[in-house]
């Protein structure tokens, strides 16, 4: 950036403020006190991220992180959890070096927000002032979208879909079933949080099955006939789980359309299924405070600027990680952070009258096959037409025909790029 | 009084993008990225080198070779594919900027 003397700034704002016609007159008191005030609502990968960044490149910014919770259960390596691969105490982080970088936390939820005064009410009343407001809730479940898929079924059923009680609940029920029964698992149709995941839960499911309970099986049930890194998946299930996995996709009736707790059935358009386990991943949208804002569109994600995820909708919000939909880019927690990190940049600079970077975004997503089987999909991405695209002839899946040095390589990249996401954003 | 509060801070905000060529905020397009694999900062459990400090040119030299297929990768090689010669140079500058 060329350097902004005193008066080519005090030019600018006026020019913005000729611009800006009478909306300039109620957007100047709120910049009034002191810094400008950016409340970040989530304190996930995206929101946390974003907090941290936005101090990091203007350390004057008030900048308040909003987040129900003292504690967060990140997703990435939680379906290890279900496994029994991995403790659930691995995947939890807390906001201390979030508040070290000069960050106020308030451990609340949010419950409504007004663009109109540019204020957010949190559910002990208090109401948050802001000059640039930034939503990454993640994703909520769509509980109307599956019939008999409601919270209280998602207790017998579970959706594991957020870490946390729910990864523990479907990892107890595994263990508690006896060899010789069946696991269910119901997969959406895209877009979802995490696409590889479901298959990544699927392959380790059925590694705990075959090393521990022989005799059991997962059934997936997909509405989808096509999904990520499938032929690297299937080529893995044929090798690793030819007796213990099967995959049945929305061709030939993969797609469940009603569910019953009560008697442990999927249904789907040819079959019934019945399971000692069953695991339903329901249709996602945007986080409820992004509904509640407004900020969602009739797909019920949210439409972002790519260049400075401001929402399309309302002005002066902007929108990170798994709530936004962005072109081609996939719902993961690295795009989430490498999003929080273009939101932040793009913010100070809109703050300081400066135009924001056309940005460059890189998404890495590993998948375990098994404890040492590794895959992966990247990709660059850049804004083409208001929404991300992928940079063609780079990115894509790891080699189908990689040695098992190659797969358990990646494996140890899954884990060291877990270690590396939740550093920057909780470490 | 408000208004010279207004007009403090955003001069603050804007000298000191000006002062900072090497701020988060001004990092050519791509290079933030890097961090979502390679640490930003000490102590993280991973094989991945951190990029803070390290010769543009052994950057540079390095992810030509990961485009051209010429070094053992696995994501790399896909990565590196995305960017010009001009990004990559860029991008190395502005590491080779940073605090390790």
């Amino acid at each position: 950036m060329t350097a902004s003397p005193t008066r080519s700034l005090s030019a600018r704002l006026t020019r913005r403020g000729v611009l800006a016609g009478a909306a300039a007159a109620l957007c100047a008191p709120a910049i009034a006190q002191n810094a400008p005030r950016i409340v970040v609502i989530g304190g996930g990968f995206a929101g946390a991220g974003c907090a941290r960044a936005l101090k990091h490149a203007e350390p004057r910014l008030a900048v308040t992180l909003v987040e129900a919770n003292r504690t967060f259960t990140a997703c990435p390596l939680s379906n290890s959890v279900i496994a029994g691969l991995r403790d659930l105490s691995a995947q939890h982080f807390t906001y201390e070096k979030v508040a070290a970088d000069g960050v106020t936390l308030a451990f609340e939820a949010a419950t409504a927000i007004d663009p109109g005064s540019r204020t957010v009410t949190l559910t002990s009343g208090t109401i948050l002032s802001y000059d640039r407001l930034v939503l990454a809730p993640g994703v909520s479940f769509d509980w109307g979208a599956l019939p008999g898929y409601d919270e209280a079924a998602s207790r017998i059923m579970p959706h594991a879909w957020q870490a946390g009680e729910q990864t523990a609940l479907l990892r107890r029920q595994l263990e508690a079933m006896e060899d010789g029964g069946t696991v269910l698992m119901a997969v959406p149709d895209n877009p979802m949080r995490c696409p590889p995941g479901a298959y990544e839960r699927a392959s380790l499911i059925a590694h705990y099955l075959k090393t521990h309970k022989p005799r059991s099986k997962i059934l997936v049930l997909d509405a989808k006939d096509e999904f990520s890194m499938q032929r690297l998946f299937q080529d893995a299930w044929k090798a690793l789980y030819p007796d213990h996995l099967e995959w049945i996709g929305l061709s030939n009736g993969g797609k469940v359309i009603a569910v019953s707790a009560a008697t442990r059935t999927l249904a789907g358009d040819f079959d019934s299924y019945k399971g000692s386990v069953i695991n339903v991943i329901p249709p996602q949208k945007a986080g409820t405070i992004a509904q509640i804002a407004g900020v969602t569109d009739r797909t019920g994600w949210c439409p972002v600027d790519p260049v400075t995820f401001e929402s399309k909708i309302a002005p002066n919000i902007h929108v990170l990680g798994d709530a936004t939909l962005v072109g081609t880019m996939p719902k993961s927690a690295s795009g989430a952070l490498a999003q929080a990190q273009i939101c932040a940049a793009a913010i100070v600079r809109l703050l300081a009258n400066a135009t924001p970077q056309q940005p460059k975004l890189i998404n890495t997503c590993y998948s375990l096959a098994a404890p040492d089987y590794g895959i992966s999909v990247a990709g660059v991405y850049q804004p083409v037409g208001g929404i991300y695209l992928e940079v063609e002839g780079a990115g894509g899946n790891s080699p189908l025909d990689a040695p098992p040095a190659t797969r358990a390589a990646e494996a140890g990249y899954a884990r060291s790029l877990f270690n590396t996401l939740t550093a920057e954003a909780f470490g | 009084m408000i208004a010279a509060r207004v007009f403090v801070s955003l001069v603050a905000l804007a000298t000191a993008s000006a002062a900072a060529p090497a701020s988060a905020a001004d990092a050519p397009r791509g290079a933030t990225a890097c961090a979502i694999c390679h640490p930003s900062k000490t102590g993280v459990d991973t094989p991945l080198q951190p990029l803070s400090g390290r010769k543009a040119a052994d950057i540079i030299a390095a992810m030509q070779e990961f485009k051209a297929d010429r070094r053992p990768a696995t994501v790399m090689n896909r990565i590196a594919k995305g960017f010009s010669d001009a990004e990559l140079q860029a991008i190395a500058e502005w590491w080779a900027e940073q605090q390790p």
